[in-house]
């Protein structure tokens, strides 16, 4: 039987535009575009990609879907999955799913519910954006799914998948029967990077778009109405530090100046 | 429902880890602002013992399910015996670490109980009748401030950023055994291996002293001076992910927002630019000294020292200037 992967995959302000460039919109509880700065798929949830792809160059008969929930912008993060080498696509995109983690989650799940007949889940551990790692278990808890996160290594083997989870001291080694979740981590390694024949290609995979409507949801269950964790106030922490540059003729002199203040402050 | 602040504790090598004495900490505090009583979660197997030390770390009341299924951690026996303790305890808030378990166990039990969960809080607080929870996101560069529509809200917090109270022996508490009735057959995620990577010397979370390098170290080799640094000041050596991604450091010695997350007294920032999501890994050391020869380097605007200089020419140097310090 030929496995069906689906990989969640979200769309995140580039973590590596420079932080002068990095704003607060406190009003709007926004962080404000960087200008020319174009937004990227989540690193993590690039590495779902990667981690269905592993398991499809073993087994060739497995099938990808990727998923995304966000803007119309979002289909960029899909088309770039599929150039890495997924099937097919899924864009959730609605008003009524800008929420909190509740809405992406109980929205995902539902999505995967009408997709229907796959095994396992694959998702980032978190997304560098909010870096909060929950939509994962809530899709899994939705669906009813067992959860293994932290993945440096996923194998489907025997109708189960194996992980390798990081731990803070090294790893464990997890089974759990599919269909199952699964979140990956930065330890698998690097996401393979599409080649512009897969690009090209990738334009010709389906791509079916959503919204609230097609997934039987409404203003009461998803969206702004139905917030369970509030954004109170989002800010940029002002740094306090005034930094004491040691200057000398020499470093030996400016070392010692160094080891000095630092014996002066008690610090050594 | 002002029931009670949980603390779901942890249990590590047969004593209660370190993080849960900060988590009950900062429990015992929200406590007292809203007049609730600290109520502890103490799951697993053979581990009723452990009660009385979290009475004598804030707890007032200790909910116990003892079971030997729940020997080893699992997410689904866990949030199981956590939604049995929940229905007996009734809490306003659960409080758990950011470890292994706590990122594991939160998320999952917060939707589990038809609520959500504020993870890698820095803390947490009663702010006009709300649970207020603060934690870093962006990477570390900005904060968002959280209040929750549901209950029991969730919160992790983040190693480090608590203090735990001093013990107190004569506390008195409340111990209640909760019978689960985990049946390990229904269990679906199992540990089927361990391996510990060995960490040579000290485990760089309780190391005092820091001497991390990034990408300007520019090789394996260059580590070396850090080395030197760390060892005539008895601290331990740290990389960014970018010195452990070209295999320069081992991964166990990452340090970041997805890597460890220390608090020493002293940090050295060697060859790092600043960026904020290793920043979020060391930002909670009490001093921070950068050695960058980009005298731009945003990593000069988060240290209390900074030497513009390429560290070939400053660490020998500084390597000496301690050694006599330390004579």
């Amino acid at each position: 039987m030929p496995l069906h992967i689906i990989a969640c995959v979200k769309q995140v302000p580039d973590p590596e535009a420079p932080a002068s460039s990095f704003r607060v919109d406190e009003a709007a509880k926004k962080v404000v575009a960087a200008a020319g700065v174009a937004p990227v798929i989540s690193q993590f949830d690039a590495l779902a990609v990667e981690a269905a792809l592993r398991i499809k160059d073993a087994a060739a008969d497995t099938k990808i879907t990727v998923i995304s929930l966000g803007p119309e912008g979002a289909r960029d993060v899909i088309k770039h999955s599929l150039a890495m080498g997924a099937d097919e696509g899924v864009l959730l995109t609605d008003s009524a799913f800008v929420g909190d983690s509740y809405t992406t989650a109980l929205a995902i799940s539902k999505a995967i519910e009408k997709i229907a007949d796959y095994n396992l889940v694959l998702c980032g551990r978190q997304a560098t954006d909010w870096d909060a790692g929950v939509v994962g278990y809530g899709i899994a808890e939705m669906l009813g799914l067992p959860s293994v996160s932290l993945a440096k290594s996923v194998v489907v083997q025997d109708g189960k998948v194996v992980v390798e989870r990081v731990l803070m001291e090294g790893y464990d080694t997890i089974e759990a029967p599919l269909p199952a979740l699964v979140t990956v981590s930065n330890e698998l390694g690097e996401p393979r990077y599409p080649k512009l024949q897969q690009i090209m290609l990738a334009a010709r995979k389906q791509v079916t778009v959503w919204g609230a409507g097609d997934l039987g949801l409404d203003a009461s269950s998803v969206g702004a109405g139905a917030v369970r964790l509030n954004v109170e106030r989002l800010f940029q922490p002002v740094s306090e530090i005034e930094c004491e540059i040691m200057e000398g003729e020499t470093p030996e002199e400016t070392a010692s100046k160094l080891a000095q203040r630092l014996r002066e402050q008690k610090i050594v | 429902m002002a029931n009670g602040i949980m603390v779901a504790a942890e249990v590590s090598g047969g004593a209660v880890a370190s993080i849960t004495l900060e988590v009950l900490g900062a429990a015992r505090r929200l406590a007292d602002q809203t007049g609730q009583p600290v109520q502890a979660a103490l799951i697993g197997s053979g581990v009723e013992g452990l009660a009385k030390g979290l009475i004598a770390q804030g707890a007032d009341q200790v909910f116990v399910v003892d079971e030997p299924a729940l020997a080893k951690y699992s997410c689904d026996g866990f949030v199981a015996a956590m939604e049995k303790v929940n229905a007996a305890a009734s809490p306003s808030a659960i409080l758990m670490g950011q470890s292994d378990m706590g990122r594991d166990l939160g998320p999952r039990l917060a939707f589990r109980l038809g609520s959500v969960s504020a993870m890698d809080c820095l803390s947490v607080t009663a702010q006009d009748g709300k649970l207020i929870a603060e934690r870093p996101c962006y990477g570390g560069n900005a904060r968002v401030t959280h209040s929750f529509n549901t209950s029991p809200a969730v919160v992790s917090i983040r190693s480090k950023a608590q203090e735990p109270i001093n013990r107190d022996d004569s506390r008195q508490g409340q111990v209640t055994k909760v019978a689960a009735g985990i049946d390990a057959a229904a269990i679906r995620d199992k540990i089927v291996g361990h391996q510990e990577v060995a960490e040579e010397g000290m485990r760089l979370e309780d190391a005092d002293v820091v001497v991390a390098g990034g990408r300007g170290i520019g090789s394996a080799e260059g580590f070396s001076m850090l080395e030197d640094l760390a060892k005539a000041l008895g601290g331990a050596v740290g990389a960014t992910r970018a010195a452990c991604d070209n295999g320069w450091r081992p991964v166990s010695e990452q340090i970041g927002l997805t890597g460890k997350i220390v608090g020493p007294t002293l940090y050295f920032a060697v060859g790092i630019s600043g960026a904020s999501q290793h920043m979020a890994g060391c930002s909670g050391a009490k001093n921070i000294v950068a050695i960058n020869k980009d005298p731009e380097a945003i990593v000069f605007k988060s240290s209390r020292f900074g030497i513009v200089d390429d560290y070939k020419k400053v660490l020998p140097a500084l390597v000496e200037a301690c050694r006599k310090l330390k004579a």
